[in-house]
């Protein structure tokens, strides 16, 4: 392994300062005694983290969120899976064109996405219900989990499953003793970037809510564009330290590079 | 394929329930918004059931559409531009470096992905306020102060760093493929540290940095949260744009025409990028 110079450590430093200033920023302004957002010079204060938990719309929202992401992320395996045995293990007619469909919200902006799920919704009188949030939140983080998912069941080894099913063991049996758990950390690192991406999904998310279910995203939107208290950095030191936890889990349970990766 | 392949209705009705679903819930949804387009527009009674062309032709041809689309295209490779020229190095330092180290800073540069969009603009526009820690520290070094916020110079700030990592998890990834003894091995044979980088690593970074910066091109150019809160009501751009059409205005014609208009480009940049991948790798596979 080789080292890196000084010029590189100076680089890396340089860039670490950029990645993690608004994120410091934020969660020292959260605990200002003062009225303004500003650095907490005299004192520190919990007050403003005492208003988030006094402020309704942000503990519904919050917990729409959960939901939302736990429901759209399961689905979206449910959904994955069998289409990436589809896709990986056979030719058919139609196989490409399924490829790229349940790839296109990758390439669809979620911006437009949005407004074609308004004007559905509104055509079928279907707009805010939280069904149909879970539906189009499916949508944008199937990709994710199906291209874990594909790479997964094309880096396997399948003489284990052939073995299997020589032996006698049935289709379903050799799927679920033997090639499931075999991609189970595609399908997990899938599950999680597809939680993640619900759970900070904005863009798209701001045209199909409705104020019963609204998200905490589109929620702290809505209350950055009206009003600039540190409530604001409060609620998203919240968010911070709720991320940076689960990150940490993740990171001691499978790695966070090999999620990303996918497989090493 | 396999031996399998003959079990003919086995992939339809594995893929089939997720393919009706994704019909329904993308093909049809994107139609019925191209037909909306088309719909005509009256500002007292709503939406028309005649169809016209105008709403296309306001957009090309009205300045103001015209300056927020320049807008949008010239922040997204601004932004692309800058994410490669930080996030290759950085990703090639982060290779280089020992566990735990390694993990560690990774999971630094990474992890602000995991961390809401929302937030991190918030933070942005904390720090680049006219009394934010950029302009004192600024003013600390005898400098005047700048005005940075609800310019594009902060929405280009920002969009580099929700973007960063999409950058540098591609390059990372390609790295990872590289043993590191063959860069070593270039070395023993008398490359110096620029050949070796330029005629082993670089190959290999190259296409994990061209789709990386398809991601942040075409992310940056649909961006929403960060001009909607770093730009100000004033510097739109064309996601911000189709917000206020659809919300504000509630011109939905027009705001489907942008939209569609936007989608086209995105998959026009997409299928061109994606072509230039595909040469490359094959060139480079040989």
């Amino acid at each position: 392994m080789q080292k890196n110079g000084p010029v590189a450590l100076i680089f890396h430093t340089l860039v670490l300062a950029f990645v993690l200033a608004p994120l410091v920023i934020i969660c020292l302004v959260a605990f200002t005694p003062e009225n303004t957002l500003s650095l907490p010079t005299t004192g520190l204060s919990l007050r403003w983290f005492k208003a988030v938990f006094a402020h309704p719309d942000f503990v519904t929202s919050f917990w729409n969120s959960i939901w939302l992401a736990t429901l759209s992320a399961t689905l979206a395996i449910a959904l994955a899976v069998p289409a990436g045995l589809a896709i990986s293990r056979y030719t058919f007619p139609g196989r490409d064109f399924m490829n790229a469909l349940f790839l296109s919200p990758l390439i669809i902006p979620h911006l437009v996405l949005g407004v074609a799920f308004l004007r559905l919704f509104a055509l079928l009188g279907a707009t805010g219900s939280f069904a149909w949030l879970v539906a189009t939140h499916i949508i944008v983080v199937t990709p994710y989990v199906l291209r874990l998912v594909l790479a997964a069941l094309s880096g396997l080894d399948r003489s284990a499953e052939q073995a299997a099913r020589t032996l006698g063991a049935g289709e379903w049996t050799a799927f679920r003793r033997i090639t499931a758990p075999m991609i189970l950390p595609g399908i997990t690192g899938g599950w999680l970037l597809a939680f993640i991406n619900s759970f900070d999904e904005l863009t798209m998310s701001i045209f199909v809510t409705s104020p019963a279910t609204v998200t905490l995203p589109v929620r702290m939107y809505m209350y950055a564009t009206e009003s600039i208290d540190p409530m604001m950095a409060a609620v998203s030191t919240l968010m911070i330290a709720i991320t940076a936890i689960a990150m940490l889990v993740l990171d001691r349970a499978f790695g966070l590079d090999r999620i990303l990766v996918g497989q090493r | 394929m396999t031996a399998r392949s003959s079990f003919v209705p086995a992939p339809w009705l594995l893929a089939g329930p997720g393919t009706l679903f994704f019909v329904g819930l993308v093909l049809l949804p994107l139609a019925l918004t191209v037909i909306l387009s088309f719909h005509a527009y009256d500002h007292s009674s709503g939406i028309q059931n005649t169809f016209t062309l105008s709403h296309y032709v306001a957009v090309v041809t009205d300045e103001y559409y015209l300056s927020i689309f320049w807008r949008t295209l010239r922040i997204a490779a601004l932004t692309t531009l800058i994410c490669a020229a930080i996030g290759v190095p950085e990703a090639y330092i982060l290779s280089r470096m020992r566990d735990p180290w390694r993990s560690i800073f990774l999971l630094v540069i990474i992890g602000p992905l995991l961390v809401s969009v929302v937030v991190r603009t918030f933070g942005w526009s904390m720090l680049l306020g006219s009394q934010g820690l950029v302009n004192q520290a600024l003013e600390l070094f005898g400098f005047p102060a700048a005005k940075i916020l609800y310019t594009e110079t902060a929405i280009v700030i920002a969009l580099v760093h929700v973007m960063l990592p999409f950058m540098v998890i591609p390059v990372w990834t390609a790295l990872q493929k590289l043993d590191p003894m063959v860069e070593a091995a270039a070395w023993t044979l008398g490359a110096s540290r620029f050949t070796a980088l330029r005629r082993v690593v670089m190959p290999q970074v190259t296409l994990g940095m061209l789709s990386g910066s398809l991601i942040v091109f075409g992310l940056s150019a649909s961006a929403f949260a960060v001009p909607a809160l770093l730009g100000g009501r004033r510097l739109k751009m064309a996601a911000t744009l189709v917000y206020d059409e659809y919300l504000h205005e509630l011109n939905w014609p027009l705001g489907a025409s942008i939209a569609i208009i936007v989608l086209v480009a995105n998959l026009c940049i997409m299928l061109a990028y994606n072509r230039l991948v595909e040469t490359r790798a094959r060139r480079t596979l040989g």
